[in-house]
Formats: structure tokens, sequence, C-alpha cells
């Protein structure tokens, strides 16, 4: 696990869909268009994807954020 | 709605907040002067925290936060700060910050200024929704009179904030007054104290503050011997819907749902008792006797909410007045986050199909999708209220549900709304 989790700001997300398109294995999207993270621990290997999902955000929607512990 | 008789006079060693005096005469004959310390007094202001956390006081402006963590997270943020007296009440179903600030604004006003003396904050702000006109009148007359006196030391002032249901969750406010814009914010850790500019600010609901000028006052003592151990003190709830006389009562927490809802007379046999608002939790008859507390609550899927119990009697649909709730909610969120502004009307668009019998035998399953994929997607937790009252009507009224889903609704689906909303709400 890469200790890491992903958070959308919904009220900057409008809804481009980029996100799940780079990092379908944590992004899905609901009927509406707009993502749903997977509730799990983000896996190591999907890190530099994530990033590139934060980088590409049309919106700056997303982050990456340490897990809080406890 | 009125006031439940209270005829026994305020006494200090009882805790209880209905029944105080209105005028500022009585109220420091009631209660003294209000005795806050100088600023550089630092031990009278650990001395009132202590209180404040031995009393177990929990915000009741929804979120049952305890207060005492609230005020230690404002304090850690510095001084010159604002205190803000949250009378919004978007809640149609609620009557008690009303109640308290036209009967006794005295008492609300001075858990405010204990507050901000703790806080070292030098500013009050009241936000009353523009058109509660009465409200603010109350408030504004009381404000009058301290100043008049020379009775308060942070400035108290009335503000008017737009009449929405959204526009009293805290961030919306503090947005608000800090832009003028009453949309709740996103704020990716809700454990950051809020503020304006760059000063802290301590936003408590109106009956909490009300319970907060009793407990600087009389210590926890009185507070504490309310309740129950676990959660102290007694709450104000507005109930309403089938009963003769709805109104706000005054009861100890861990009261029954069941003699909460006896105090205003059911007409008929109650099937539900909608508990905590209109984002709040149906409670089926297998439960009524459930205690109204936060842990009790919790243990059946509820939550203690906003002090709201709306009863549903039996020849009412409880599928047609969850479906108007739905879309009552879904019209009053503030439209910003996807999943609630496509969401919440989608979910009241299946709600209504079912309760005009008109759904096939997709839209439950559908429905059922929805709710799980809207739940918790939003900057604030307006969707997730939503959610929570639709997921359990669909328990509390399954037998309902499965009749209108074959087609069949029930002959009370037609009736008039028992619920009261602030305009009519079609199915």
């Amino acid at each position: 696990m890469s200790g890491l989790r992903i958070t959308i700001d919904p009220v900057a997300c409008e809804a481009y869909g980029y996100c799940s398109e780079i990092l379908p294995e944590a992004i899905s999207l609901d009927e509406w268009g707009y993502p749903m993270i997977d509730d799990r621990p983000l896996p190591a290997e999907l890190v530099a994807l994530a990033k590139r999902a934060v980088r590409d955000c049309p919106r700056r929607a997303i982050t990456l954020r340490k897990t809080r512990i406890g | 709605m009125t006031q439940s008789a209270n005829p026994a006079p305020p006494r200090a060693d009882v805790h209880h907040l209905l029944g105080h005096p209105s005028d500022l005469r009585g109220h420091v004959e009631t209660h003294g002067p209000l005795n806050v310390a100088l600023s550089r007094d630092s031990s009278w202001r650990e001395s009132l925290a202590s209180s404040l956390e031995a009393s177990g006081l929990t915000g009741r402006g929804g979120g049952g936060f305890p207060a005492a963590a609230k005020v230690a997270l404002a304090r850690s943020a510095g001084s010159g700060g604002t205190v803000i007296v949250n009378a919004m009440e978007g809640e149609p179903a609620s009557d008690k910050d009303k109640l308290l600030l036209t009967r006794a604004p005295h008492l609300v006003l001075d858990g405010a200024q204990y507050l901000a003396a703790l806080c070292r904050a030098d500013r009050i702000v009241v936000c009353v929704p523009t058109g509660r006109d009465a409200i603010a009148a109350a408030v504004t007359n009381a404000i009058g009179e301290r100043v008049a006196h020379g009775y308060a030391r942070a400035s108290e002032e009335v503000v008017r904030p737009p009449d929405r249901f959204i526009a009293g969750e805290e961030s919306a406010l503090t947005n608000w007054l800090e832009s003028g814009r009453s949309l709740p914010v996103f704020r990716a850790d809700k454990g950051t104290p809020l503020r304006l500019g760059r000063r802290p600010v301590l936003l408590h609901n109106t009956e909490t503050l009300a319970h907060v000028a009793l407990i600087a006052r009389h210590g926890p003592g009185p507070f504490r011997s309310r309740g129950m151990t676990e959660e102290p003190g007694t709450c104000l709830v507005t109930i309403s819907g089938s009963v003769a006389h709805p109104g706000v009562v005054e009861v100890d927490r861990g009261t029954p749902l069941s003699s909460i809802a006896a105090r205003a007379n059911p007409v008929e046999p109650v099937q539900g008792l909608l508990v905590g608002g209109y984002g709040g939790t149906w409670v089926g008859p297998d439960h009524f006797e459930t205690p109204y507390a936060s842990l009790s609550l919790r243990t059946i899927g509820a939550a203690a909410g906003v002090g709201v119990i709306v009863a549903l009697g039996q020849t009412c649909c409880g599928v047609a007045e969850s479906a108007r709730v739905a879309r009552y909610l879904a019209d009053q969120g503030a439209g910003q986050c996807g999943p609630c502004a496509y969401g919440l009307p989608a979910i009241a668009d299946d709600l209504a199909l079912l309760a005009r019998g008109q759904a096939n035998g997709n839209i439950l399953a559908q429905l059922q999708r929805r709710l799980r994929a809207v739940n918790g997607r939003g900057a604030c937790r307006h969707p997730d209220g939503a959610v929570s009252m639709v997921q359990s009507a669909l328990v509390v009224f399954a037998a309902d549900i499965a009749a209108h889903s074959r087609g069949e609704p029930c002959p009370y689906s037609r009736r008039p709304t028992v619920l009261a909303f602030p305009r009519p709400i079609g199915l």
C-alpha cells in the first residue's frame, strides 16, 4: 500500500472524466459522469497513474493525501 | 406551533431552557449579571472550559459534536474572532430556535458572550434568515436593551442571510459572511477551525448557546442532573405531523421516542416517526421505545439530528410523504456538487413514481443503486441526509413500497401532506 488516498473536491469537479480514464482501477464514474473513488487504500503500483490523474484534471479537483493513521 | 405548558419559574439549581423571562430585567433578576471575567483572567477561562467539558454538552444543531471540543478548536486558532449564533433553522419541521430567540433571547446571547470571553472573541453575530422578521426584531430589541444598560462586552449584531435550507450549514454561513455567497465550501479536513478572513470563528446553534449560558452560571451540576449519565442534559424537540398539539417540548436526553411523541397527542395510531429532521431517519413501531440519545439512536441507524420528531399516522402514505421530502431536499441543494445536483432529483423522481404506483419492476433497484452512489459525495452532508431519509423509508414502509411497486398505491397516497413544507410540493 502507498499510504495515500485520492480525494475529489466535489465543488470543483465538473465531470470531465479524465481521472477515470487514467485510473479505472481506483476511479469509476457514476451514471452522471462524476467520479466515485474506491475506498480501499491506493496500491503502490498505482501511485504514478494517480499523480497523472491529479495533474491532468482540468478542474484541479483531485488531490492525493496521506492516509490518516488511527 | 406553540410552546408547551411549562409553568415552573426558572430555578438556578434546575436546568431547563423554556420558561425564562424575555426581558433583560427579568433575566438579570433570575440569573444575576453576566459574570464574564476580564480578558487577562486566564484562570476564569480555564474554569469555564472545564465546566463545559464536564457538562458533556453536545451541539444541538444536528452534528452532535461536543461543545467543549469545538470551543477548544476555536481557542487554538487565536483571539479577536467572531462567535456566530446559528439561528438559520432551515429545517421546515423545526421551531426551537424561533421559540428560544423570541422567548429568551438573553439566554442565547449570554451563552455567546461566555464563549466570546472564553475564546477572546470580540464580536457576536446572530444569523436570522431574511423574511423571519419577528425573530430578528426580538433579538434586535434584546440587543438594544443590553446596549442601553452597558450589559455585554463583545459587540452583538443581527445579520440576515438568505432563507434557504442549506444556508445554515456552517461552511455556507461562514462563506456568506465572508463573501456574500451562501454556499457550502469543500474542506478536505473538517477538523480545521473555521475562519472569517484570518480571524477564527466559533459557530454554535441557538439552543447550544442557551445551555452554555446556564452551565457557565451554575456549573455543570444542574445540566448533568438531567438526561443520561453518558448523554446528559435536556434538549428541545419540535413535534409535528399527525398530532393534535404540535409544538416544541423540552425533554431529558434519553426520553423514549414514544413518550416525546405522546406529548403532542397523536390523533391516530402512528406508523412511523421521522426523527432528526427531513434529512433524518424514519423509525418504525418496533423502535418507538428507543431513547432519544445519540448512542441509542445510532444502534437503529438514526441520529438525534436537529431536534425534530414528525409523527406519521396510519391513515397517511409514508411513500408519498417521503417522496415529497425527497423532492424538497433535492430542490434545496446548493447545486454545486454533481452527485447531489443530479442524484437527489433522480432519487426524488424514482420515489415519486413509486408513490404514484407507476414504477415498473426496475425502479426500486435503480433507486437503491442511486442511494448507494450518492451517499457521502457532497461537499456538505446535505445529500447524506436525503439518502438516509429515503433508505429508512424503504425499510419502515416496506410493505407499502412493495404494494406501490406492484402498481397498487395505498388509498392514502392522494391525501394532502401532513408534513409541513414552506411551499407546496407536488408528487
